[in-house]
This record gives structure tokens, C-alpha cells and sequence, in this order.
């Protein structure tokens, strides 16, 4: 599931190498050929479809960037040059609605699943409302509590008030702790989008210099730092968080090992979370890089006179960006709610706790209300992800 | 041929030196030898390690008895808390069980969830992959939304559930890592799918009149499985390090089972007093982690290679 590539389902795809190709004759009509297929197509598609399957990590990442495909092979499946599911080529603001629809349909998703999915949750919920099965509450006040959370409706009728509910921005009341579900996840948002941004950041820094080690042309120094960077992708943040625990609070005493939002209490959390998640970057990084070191572009680049470093700094880079970036959005949204056993190792406040906390509690709007935030999270990220894959590889803009 | 040995003459007939495998290399008609003996040979020393690792791990899983051959629940109290030396070579935990025997013993269910987990998620992953990738315009779009939300589902939340509702336990958390992992196989899937189901071949099928079972069966998914299999490989590993996570909460095997998260959430107790009790059940993972990501790479590297020639 690392790797698993943003998915391109709409306008971001490779419609286009075609385009590059004929930049003017770009017609819209070579564009809705997905079945029809012309006889030329045929012929030029086998070699092509060497293109985008890459290798290990890649998934559709590298294969969307048509610089990791040879220009002749864009150039040779014409018709083929259309994935979009819905036809033709629009105005970017168009396609970027359609984005957003799409978005608020998966949140809608998101929502209804979590709707439907919490009714399995064993127990009434009126006596979890009541402070648990153990409270021996009266039937009375069974009564009433489910009147006061409108548990005494069919379920139709709550599933439309709630979705109601979270189109005016309220989410409820905490059965729990008998506070709004804003003001009980609020508090909490600071913590965990700290602790998220400082992780990618420090991942960021460890992925490229990783990768770049790794494409050199020291062998050693490349064997070194794949290896480093296999190890990184598979350690479990939570034992990681312990190890450090041990030698850095335990024995060093250099940072506290309860975590709190001060510079000292960050780092080590940041490293718990920052070293694996590196090590997911520093992969798909390293096999843009080397897909668009093996490019054409690349042997042309050396041709006129550019340096190996220069070659790897200026040209190869921006190829690897691409799958990292792609990675980042799922990393934050893994890094919301997923921090949860590093969360527990330093005692941190955060989102992945509370919801642990409510699910244990029955607590079902603040479930709901934390699964809608970090989901909300998730596809701003990927939002966000995509239209900077767009700013960094031009072509996945048109 | 950058092979120094004695295997670089396999134009020039296998006729002197090469051995048991001469004989299959020249039955089988080509002029390279492709004999399995041939093959072991031409082995580098990594994939003999990694093989030999493969199997210690496959040994542990197997029959623990014959690696360690303690009982894993048997408790010593007057034991607990001896650092790793003689006798234990790991140290022993709080009810003085002996960690090496817990932690070999530990390799069974890892395995097992990494393995069923991943196949459970692919099988998910598969069916919703061909659906909206074979399917039409709106079924994409509908199937498309779904794997985004599930995508966005928080997985903590999925496996919180399938415990609160079924309980603690192996085959629950199975179930837990496998769900979550399958909306990102099902991306996949689909994508590969639509990317095959644009070469020639496939059109050409088209053409030659075959009906759509069979172009999906025989042209378009030997193309689109390779990839997906590839990472599939890859995410054994994966599943094992998530699912020691769930344990690690509390939320895995009950806590005298030889489970390596329940042990690190034992362990946790004693961090400051027990270093070993944390530090040895987290290499284990670590190092099945390791081994199934190589051996991922591996099998990727042929067949990623061998799906996308087609």
C-alpha cells in the first residue's frame, strides 16, 4: 500500500505525450478513441506498454511522467494516449471542479461508511451515552438519553438528520465527555498537525538526500544508502519510538519521554514517525530518479556538457519529485490518524488517540467526527499533491 | 555475460565444463542453457543469503520446536528480568518466560497474517480493481469515489471496529490489515487494467472477434497481474510491521500468546528496567520485514518486467 500511486483518475493522467508530440493538432477527437482504436495504434503500443508498468515501487507514479517513457514510445500510440475517463480535454478549471466534486463525494462517502459501519458497534449506544454498560443507568434515563441524541428514530431519519447536522458544521455531542465534538477535537487539531508537518519535513530532508546518495556514483556510498533506506521502510514507528526512548531519555537523558508541543519534546516523536516514512520516499524517489537518469533527455543533457552531479541536481531531481510528492499526501493522511502508537509511546495528545479512546468509550459522534477530520485532511492533501505534481512536471498540468 | 565463473560460454554449445546441467540445457533446444542447475549457479551470493534467511524464517514459522525447543508460556518467577546471557539468550520477561523461545515461537502468526492479510487484500483489491477498470464511464467513476474514500477511511478506525465487533485475535486482525490494504491494490489494478486494455493486443483480440471473458482472462489480466503481484510482495512486509502495531495497542493476540506486538506491549512496561524485552521482539520484525521486502524486490524485478513487456 506504500506505494500505491496517486491516482491521476481525472485529468492528471498521461493524455499526454500525444499532445506533446503534435502540440498543435492536439485534436479532441484522438482523445475519446479508448475502444475504437485506429490500425497505427496497434503497432506502436507494444513497445509502449514497456512504459508504465516500472518496476517495484512505481504503480502508476512514474509511469505518469511520459519523461521516464521514451519520446518515441509516446509518440507511438497515438490514439492510445487517453485514459480519461470522461472524454476530452478541458479548461483546467474545469477538470479542477471535477476534482473538487469528486472530493466532496468521497467525503460524503467517508461519512455514510462511518455512519453505516458504527451501527455494527456492539452495545446501546443510549447507555454508552450514559457512561457504559457498567452504569446500571434506569430505564428511564435510557429513555431520555435517547430522545436527547435522537437515537429513538428510525435509522433514516438519523442518518439524514446527522448528515444534515454536518452541513451546518455541527458534529454532535460527545456522549463521552458531554461537550460539542468541535470544541473535544479542537485542542487536539495543533498537536497533530505539529507533529504531522515537523515528520514529512524532517522525511523530506532524509528521502532526497537518501536518494540522491543512492543514484550516485559511489558505489559504496549507493549500496549504503539503499540499504539504509530498506531498513527505514520496514522498522514499526512504535518500536522505533521505544528504541529511542531507551537510549535518549533513558539512558542519555537528551529529550523528555513524554512528548509535549516544546522544541525537546518534538524530536523525538518526529524521528519515530520521520525515519520510516523516509524511507517509503527515499524508494519512490529513487526510482523516478533512475527512470529518468535511463531517459533519453538524460544522455542528451550529458552530451552537452553537463556533469554527472549537475545531471542528478538539475535534471533527475524533478523526476523524483513526482512519486514523492504522490507519497507525501498518503503519508499525511497515515500521519493524522496513524501517529496513534507513537502518540501512546510518548503519551501525546493527538487525533489518533482520541479516536482510540472514543471507539473504546462507544463514543460513536466523536468517532465520527474524528474520522471526518482526518478524512478531510486526507483529500486536501491529495488535492493539494496533485496540483503541485502539476506545478513540478508541466505535462501533468495540461 | 559478466559472470567471471565458468558459466560464460552458453553460445558455444554446452558441450565441456558445465556440468549435471549440460544435458537439460541441450534438450531444451535453445543455445542457452536453461537448466535449473544452471540457474542455481548463476546465483549471486545475495540471493543465497536471502534464500538461506527465507528459510531459517520459514523454519521458525514451521516447527519452532526444533530451533527452540522451550516451552514459550512456561513462566519461572524466580527468573524474570534476567538480562540476555547463557542460558537466555535474549533475556527473560517479567514472569521470567524466555524470550528467545517467545520470539521464535512469535514467527508463526507474523508470518501467517503477513501472508493471509496481503492475499485477503489483493483478492479484495482485484475485484475492485477489474470492476472499475473494465467497467464503464460512470462505474469507474462511482468505483473510483469509493476506493478515495476508503482511501480516506482512517484504518485505525477499520481495525478499532472489526475488534470491537468480532474481538481480539489473529484471524481479526487478519481481517483488519487486509481490508485497509485493499483499496490500494484496487488503485493499482485499475490503472494497470486500463493501461493494458489500450495495447495492441488487446485490440487486436478485439478485432479477431474474442469475447470479452476471454480477452480479460487471457490478454488483459496476465498483463495487469504482474505489477499488482509485485507489490502485493512487497506488502507482506508491510502487513507484518501494521499488524505488531495493532498488537503493540492491545488490540492483537491475548497476552500470554507469543505474539511480537503484545510482546513490545508488554515490554513497554519496563522500558526503563527491561531494555531487552523492547529491543529484541522489534528486530525480529524488522528482520522479517527486511527478508520479505528483498525477496519482494526480487520477484518485482521479473515479473513487473514480464507483465509490462507484454
Amino acid at each position: 500500500m506504500h506505494d500505491d500511486a496517486r491516482p491521476a483518475p481525472g485529468p492528471t493522467s498521461r493524455g499526454v505525450p500525444g499532445a506533446v508530440a503534435v502540440p498543435g493538432a492536439a485534436a479532441p477527437g484522438a482523445a475519446d478513441t479508448v475502444t475504437v482504436g485506429s490500425g497505427t495504434a496497434g503497432a506502436g503500443t507494444a513497445g509502449a506498454g514497456k512504459v508504465g508498468s516500472g518496476t517495484a515501487g512505481a504503480g502508476e507514479g512514474p509511469g505518469e511522467v511520459p519523461a521516464s517513457a521514451s519520446p518515441l514510445a509516446a509518440a507511438g500510440r497515438p490514439g492510445a494516449g487517453a485514459p480519461l475517463p470522461r472524454g476530452r480535454r478541458r479548461a483546467w478549471w474545469v477538470s479542477a471542479l471535477w476534482r473538487l466534486l469528486g472530493a466532496v463525494v468521497a467525503i460524503w462517502l467517508v461519512a455514510t461508511l462511518g455512519f453505516a459501519v458504527l451501527q455494527a458497534l456492539p452495545g446501546d449506544p443510549a447507555e454508552a451515552a450514559l457512561g457504559g454498560p457498567g452504569s446500571q443507568a434506569s430505564a428511564a434515563a435510557l429513555q431520555a438519553a435517547r430522545e436527547q441524541f435522537g437515537l429513538d428514530l428510525p435509522l433514516p431519519q438519523q442518518y439524514l438528520n446527522y448528515l444534515g447536522n454536518l452541513l451546518r458544521g455541527d458534529f454532535g455531542i460527545s456522549y463521552g465527555q458531554k461537550r460539542p465534538v468541535v470544541e473535544v477535537i479542537a485542542p487536539l487539531l495543533w498537536p497533530t498537525l505539529l507533529l504531522a508537518l515537523c515528520s514529512l519535513a524532517v522525511a523530506w530532508v532524509l528521502a532526497l538526500l537518501t536518494a540522491v546518495i543512492a543514484t550516485g556514483r559511489s558505489r559504496v556510498a549507493a549500496r549504503l544508502a539503499s540499504a539504509l533506506e530498506l531498513v527505514a521502510s520496514v522498522l514499526p514507528g512504535f518500536w522505533l519510538a521505544a528504541v529511542l526512548v531507551i537510549v535518549f531519555s533513558t539512558q542519555l537523558r537528551w529529550f523528555p519521554a513524554v512528548s509535549d508541543n516544546s522544541a525537546r519534546g518534538l524530536v523525538l516523536p518526529t524521528l519515530a514517525l520521520a525515519i520510516p516514512l523516509a524511507g517509503y520516499l527515499a524508494q519512490g524517489m529513487r526510482e523516478g530518479m533512475l527512470s529518468a537518469l535511463d531517459a533519453p533527455f538524460a544522455a542528451a543533457a550529458r552530451t552537452r556538457g553537463e556533469t554527472p552531479r549537475g545531471l542528478r541536481w538539475r535534471h533527475a531531481l524533478r523526476h523524483g519529485l513526482v512519486p514523492g510528492i504522490n507519497l507525501s499526501g498518503w503519508a499525511f493522511g497515515y500521519l493524522i490518524s496513524g501517529a496513534v502508537v507513537v502518540e501512546t509511546v510518548f503519551a501525546r495528545p493527538g487525533l489518533g488517540r482520541a479516536l482510540l479512546t472514543a471507539v473504546t468509550a462507544r463514543d460513536v459522534p466523536l468517532v465520527l467526527g474524528v474520522t471526518l477530520v482526518s478524512a478531510l485532511g486526507y483529500v486536501l492533501v491529495t488535492l493539494l499533491a496533485d496540483a503541485l505534481v502539476a506545478l513540478v512536471d508541466r505535462r501533468a498540468a495540461a | 555475460m559478466s559472470d567471471p565463473g565458468r558459466t560464460g560460454h552458453p553460445d558455444h554449445g554446452a558441450e565441456p565444463a558445465a556440468g549435471p546441467a549440460a544435458p537439460e540445457g541441450a534438450a531444451s533446444g535453445a543455445a542457452r542453457p536453461s537448466g535449473v542447475g544452471h540457474r542455481l549457479r548463476r546465483a549471486r551470493p545475495g540471493t543465497w543469503f536471502l534464500s538461506a534467511c527465507g528459510l531459517v524464517i520459514l523454519l521458525c514459522a514451521a516447527v519452532p520446536w526444533l530451533i527452540a525447543p522451550g516451552d514459550p508460556l512456561a513462566i519461572a518467577p524466580r527468573e524474570s528480568f534476567r538480562a540476555p546471557g547463557w542460558g537466555h539468550p535474549f533475556g527473560t520477561d517479567e514472569s521470567g518466560r524466555d524470550l528467545f523461545t517467545r520470539v521464535v515461537h512469535g514467527t508463526r502468526s507474523s508470518v501467517l497474517i503477513g501472508v493471509l492479510s496481503t492475499l485477503l487484500g489483493v483478492g479484495l483489491g482485484a475485484v475492485l480493481g477489474l470492476i472499475t477498470g473494465l467497467g464503464r464511464r460512470w462505474v469507474d467513476a462511482a468505483g473510483s469515489r469509493l476506493i478515495d474514500a476508503m482511501l480516506a477511511f482512517p484504518t485505525l478506525l477499520l481495525a478499532l471496529l472489526l475488534i470491537a465487533v468480532r474481538g481480539p485475535g489473529v484471524a481479526t486482525v487478519i481481517v483488519a490489515v487486509g481490508l485497509s490494504s485493499a483499496p490500494g491494490y484496487a488503485r493499482l489494478l485499475r490503472s494497470e487494467v486500463r493501461r493494458v486494455s489500450r495495447t495492441g493486443h488487446v485490440e487486436a483480440a478485439r478485432m479477431l472477434g474474442k469475447g470479452p471473458l476471454t480477452i480479460v482472462w487471457r490478454h488483459i489480466l496476465p498483463g495487469a497481474l504482474g505489477p499488482l503481484l509485485a507489490v502485493a510482495t512487497l506488502g507482506v512486509g508491510q502487513a507484518i510491521v501494521w499488524a505488531s502495531a495493532l498488537g503493540y495497542l492491545g488490540l492483537g493476540a491475548p497476552p500470554p500468546e507469543p505474539e511480537w506486538g503484545a510482546m513490545l506491549n508488554a515490554g513497554r512496561t519496563y522500558i526503563s528496567n527491561g531494555w531487552w524485552m523492547t529491543v529484541f521482539p522489534g528486530l525480529a520484525i524488522v528482520g522479517v520485514g527486511v527478508v520479505a521486502t528483498l525477496a519482494g524486490r526480487r520477484l518485482s524485478a521479473r515479473w513487473a518486467g514480464r507483465g509490462g513487456a507484454r
